[in-house]
C-alpha cells in the first residue's frame, strides 16, 4: 500500500443525482458503488447490502424506473438519472398498496430482503398492474428471502393487484 | 467498497479506443460493459485490475438492426433486456431471446450485455451456445488496426482465451440468418431457474427437407468443455436422417463430444448424461 499522502488516489468527482424526487450532490470516488453512495453519503440505509455479488437482490433500487442492483452499479454511471429507493415509495405515512399488503400478510419476517422486493415489485406493478402469479414469481426471481419461503410474499403481490 | 482504482469513463468509442491504445497510467485498463461479471470480481477483491474502462456511456454500441444480407446486427452493449424486448431478435434469433430470459433475473438482465458475455469468455456463458449454433461473426475495433470481423466459431482458443487483441473492443455481432424453415432450440440446466450459473447449456438449429430428413443440424453446448463447443459427432450422426430414426445416435454423439469436469456446480457424469438426453429428446421432437 502506498502512503496516503503520496498515493495517486483517483480524484473524487462531483456527482449529481435525483434521489426520490430531490436533487442530491456529492463528491464520490470514481469506483464508488451506487449502494455505498446511497447508504453512506446520502444516508439512505433502507437499501441493504446482502451478498455484494449480484445474487440476492437486497440492494435493488430503480434507475430511471428500471430495477437495478446497486452493488453492481457504479454511482458515476447514474449521473443525472432518476434514482428511487425504498425511502421514496411511501407517500409520507401512506404506504403503497404493495407495502400495505406486505405488512398485512406478514410477508416480512426479518425484513432484510423487503426493500429489494418492494422496489422490484413496484416496477412490475407499474408495467403490468395485473400480473399472474407466474409473472410475479418471474419478476422476483432475482430476490432471495431466507425466512418466508415466498408464499406470503406472493400472496401480498396477489392481494395488491386484486380489485 | 470497491477497490480504490481509477475508472475511465469515455463518452465515445473513439475516446475509449484511444484510452486502450494509449493508456494514461501505462497499464491497459480492463474494459467493463454492464459490470455483472467484473463488479462481482472487484467487490470480492480476488483480482484487482490496475484500472477499469467503463463503456456504459457508449450509446453507439447499442441497438439491433437487420442488415441487407439478412444478418441480425446486435451492438455489443445491447442488454439482455433490450434483446428480450426487441421484435427483431424475437423474429431472427428466438433462441437468443430465450437465453437472455434465463440470465440472472430482471436486475441482471437490465445491466448485462451480449458483448460482455462474449468478452468475459466463460465456458458457462448463457448466450454463447446460441451464437455458435446459429452462426455469428464478431466485429472488433482498435484505434490502430481499424475494424476486424471474424467468425465466432473458434473465437476462444482455450479456457477464457478470447481472440481479443490488445487495444481491441468488441463492437457488435452479425448473427447469421436461420436457414429457411429452420427451428431453433435453447435449454439451460441450472440449480434453479433464476440467478444460476449453468451446469449444462445447449442450443440447436435444425431444418428438415421435403422428404423429412435433416438438412440442417447445428448443436452447441456450454459448461461441458473449456470453451463453448459445437457437437460435431452429434451433428454428423443426425444429418440426412429422419429425426426419430437418428435421435438416439445424435444423443450418443453428444455424449462423445462433451468433455465435462467435476466442479462446484455439477459433475462430469451428470453433465455428459444430461447433454445426451436433452439433445436426443430435442431431435426426437423435430
Amino acid at each position: 500500500m502506498t502512503d496516503a499522502t503520496t498515493s495517486t488516489r483517483p480524484a473524487k468527482r462531483i456527482l449529481s443525482l435525483r434521489i426520490n424526487g430531490s436533487t442530491w450532490e456529492g463528491a464520490v470516488e470514481p469506483s464508488a458503488l451506487l449502494l455505498d453512495v446511497l447508504r453512506y453519503q446520502a444516508g439512505l440505509t433502507g437499501t441493504k447490502r446482502g451478498c455484494d455479488m449480484g445474487t440476492c437482490g437486497c440492494c435493488a433500487v430503480r434507475v430511471d424506473g428500471e430495477p437495478r442492483l446497486s452493488c453492481l452499479t457504479l454511482a458515476l454511471d447514474c449521473e443525472g438519472r432518476d434514482i428511487k429507493t425504498i425511502e421514496g415509495v411511501a407517500d409520507g405515512p401512506l404506504l403503497s398498496s404493495l407495502q400495505q399488503e406486505w405488512a398485512d400478510c406478514g410477508a416480512a419476517q426479518c425484513g432484510f430482503c423487503t426493500p429489494g422486493f418492494i422496489m422490484v415489485g413496484e416496477a412490475l406493478l407499474e408495467r403490468n398492474p395485473k400480473p399472474s402469479e407466474a409473472e410475479v414469481r418471474e419478476a422476483i426471481a432475482g430476490n432471495l428471502c431466507r425466512c418466508t419461503g415466498y408464499v406470503k410474499i406472493v400472496e401480498a403481490f396477489m392481494r395488491a393487484t386484486a380489485d | 467498497m470497491l477497490a480504490d482504482i481509477p475508472v475511465h469513463r469515455p463518452s465515445s468509442l473513439e475516446e475509449a479506443l484511444a484510452l486502450l491504445a494509449d493508456p494514461p497510467d501505462g497499464e491497459r485498463p480492463t474494459p467493463m460493459a454492464g459490470g455483472t461479471d467484473i463488479m462481482v470480481v472487484l467487490n470480492s477483491r480476488h483480482v484487482v485490475p490496475s484500472s477499469v474502462l467503463d463503456l456504459w456511456k457508449l450509446d453507439e454500441l447499442r441497438g439491433l438492426s437487420v442488415q441487407d444480407d439478412g444478418t441480425l446486427w446486435i451492438g455489443a452493449l445491447s442488454t439482455y433486456r433490450s434483446i428480450i424486448a426487441s421484435p427483431l431478435a424475437n423474429a431472427h434469433c428466438p433462441a437468443l431471446v430465450e437465453a437472455a430470459r434465463t440470465v440472472g433475473a430482471v436486475q441482471i438482465q437490465s445491466r448485462g450485455t451480449l458483448g460482455g458475455n462474449v468478452a468475459n469468455a466463460s465456458p458457462a456463458g448463457d448466450s454463447l451456445p446460441v451464437l455458435l449454433a446459429q452462426g455469428c461473426d464478431v466485429v472488433l475495433q482498435s484505434r490502430d488496426g481499424g475494424r476486424r470481423t471474424r467468425s465466432f466459431d473458434g473465437f476462444y482458443a482455450g479456457y477464457r482465451q478470447a481472440d481479443i487483441q490488445p487495444g481491441e473492443l468488441i463492437i457488435g455481432f452479425r448473427i447469421h440468418a436461420l436457414p429457411p424453415g429452420a427451428t431453433s432450440w435453447y435449454r439451460k440446466v441450472g440449480t434453479r431457474l433464476a440467478q444460476a450459473i449453468s451446469k449444462v447449456v445447449l442450443a440447436g438449429v435444425a431444418a428438415c427437407g421435403d422428404d423429412g430428413t435433416l438438412t440442417t443440424l447445428r448443436i452447441a453446448a456450454g459448461s461441458v468443455a473449456p470453451t463453448p463447443i459445437r457437437l460435431a459427432a452429434a451433428e454428423a450422426a443426425g444429418l440426412g436422417g429422419r429425426p426419430t430414426d437418428v435421435a438416439a445416435a445424435v444423443g450418443a454423439g453428444a455424449r462423445a463430444d462433451v468433455t465435462p469436469i467435476d466442479d462446484v456446480r455439477s459433475n462430469a457424469l451428470y453433465r455428459r448424461e444430461v447433454s445426451g438426453r436433452l439433445v436426443e429428446s430435442w431431435v426426437r421432437s423435430l
